[in-house]
């Protein structure tokens, strides 16, 4: 960490904040907006940046020295999604409820 | 546990004290840490992820019911929230760069800072745990939930059972991540103690980073949180 030059990443860290910040206020305004079937999508899309941004960038993940944590932080999510993925087909599926 | 003198290492060759004796070099030791806890939070993302599930069935199963209870939480105090926690995760990325960078004042007052945040949303959230015990919508023998419209359905209420599972939800969840967020409060007070001795340097202050990234963590699950209880339905 201290053998290499680092630019500083003060600039980076603020402007994650900023649109950190700004993705929360249109959630919210979105959110009163009429979309239909899009409200959740919308919602859940910024989200979903939102926590990628804070991922990769507020935790090191995009500059991660070590791989392994990559595929971690991948594996993860691929169990999440797993879990709620195919629980949903389950439930999806029941015509009769 | 073989002392340095069975394995033969010298302690003439220069490293830092912090160095431990199983690890080659101090970055192989700083990746081992931050990896330790990326998999702790694989099984915390597992941990919310079943009451995430748990929501999605009955979302989807009682929708307006859902949208209903939903409704009923006062979401400005959410995205009050959702702001206050962003700006604590900023304070701790500059408290660790605070750290990288020797500046021992400013990463104290980072650390203090991320402390008051926390605290101020645990505040807000006791505000609206306040609220909603007054409105009789915490789920047990007082549960109230009549006559509540669906939002887009005027003339149609809410089913009180669905709605007291919306709550049980979000009283769970909500709990469980004011829960994390208390055990973090707990962390940065030693992080903080610690930063005040002086015990953290450019070379070592691993402890720091990887309690970075457990509020990080703690952070995203409020991220998620927020839009799939405060926002359901608030359109209509």
């Amino acid at each position: 960490m201290s053998e290499h030059a680092k630019s500083s990443p003060l600039k980076m860290y603020f402007g994650i904040w900023i649109a950190l910040l700004l993705c929360t206020y249109i959630t919210y305004k979105a959110a009163f907006i009429e979309l239909g079937r899009f409200n959740a999508a919308v919602a859940l899309g910024i989200a979903t940046l939102k926590a990628t941004l804070v991922a990769l960038f507020f935790m090191h993940v995009w500059h991660a020295s070590e791989k392994l944590t990559k595929l971690v932080v991948i594996a993860a999510l691929f169990f999440l999604l797993l879990l709620l993925g195919l629980t949903m087909t389950d439930y999806a599926t029941r015509v009769w409820s | 546990m073989p002392d340095s003198t069975v394995i033969g290492l010298q302690h003439e060759e220069e490293h830092h004290p912090e160095l431990l004796h199983h690890f080659a070099e101090p970055q192989q030791q700083r990746d081992a840490a931050s990896l330790g806890m990326w998999v702790f939070l694989a099984t915390e993302v597992m941990f919310f992820g079943g009451l995430f599930c748990a929501y999605l069935i009955y979302r989807r199963l009682y929708f307006g019911d859902f949208a209903a209870a939903s409704k009923s939480i006062d979401a400005t105090l959410g995205a009050t929230n959702t702001a206050v926690l962003i700006c604590s995760s900023l304070t701790v990325v500059l408290a660790v760069w605070a750290a990288q960078t020797a500046r021992r004042t400013l990463l104290i007052s980072m650390l203090g800072i991320t402390m008051l945040l926390g605290l101020a949303f645990l505040g807000i959230k006791a505000k609206e745990y306040t609220d909603k015990f007054e409105e009789h919508h915490v789920p047990g023998a007082s549960f109230s939930f009549e006559n509540v419209e669906i939002p887009g359905h005027p003339g149609q209420f809410a089913n009180p059972r669905h709605a007291q599972m919306f709550f049980s939800l979000y009283f769970v969840m909500t709990g469980l991540h004011a829960l994390h967020m208390i055990i973090g409060l707990g962390v940065f007070t030693w992080l903080l103690l610690m930063a005040w001795k002086g015990r953290f340097t450019p070379e070592w202050h691993t402890p720091v980073e990887i309690g970075g990234l457990y509020w990080h963590f703690v952070d995203i699950v409020w991220i998620y949180l927020f839009p799939l209880l405060y926002l359901i339905d608030r359109h209509p």
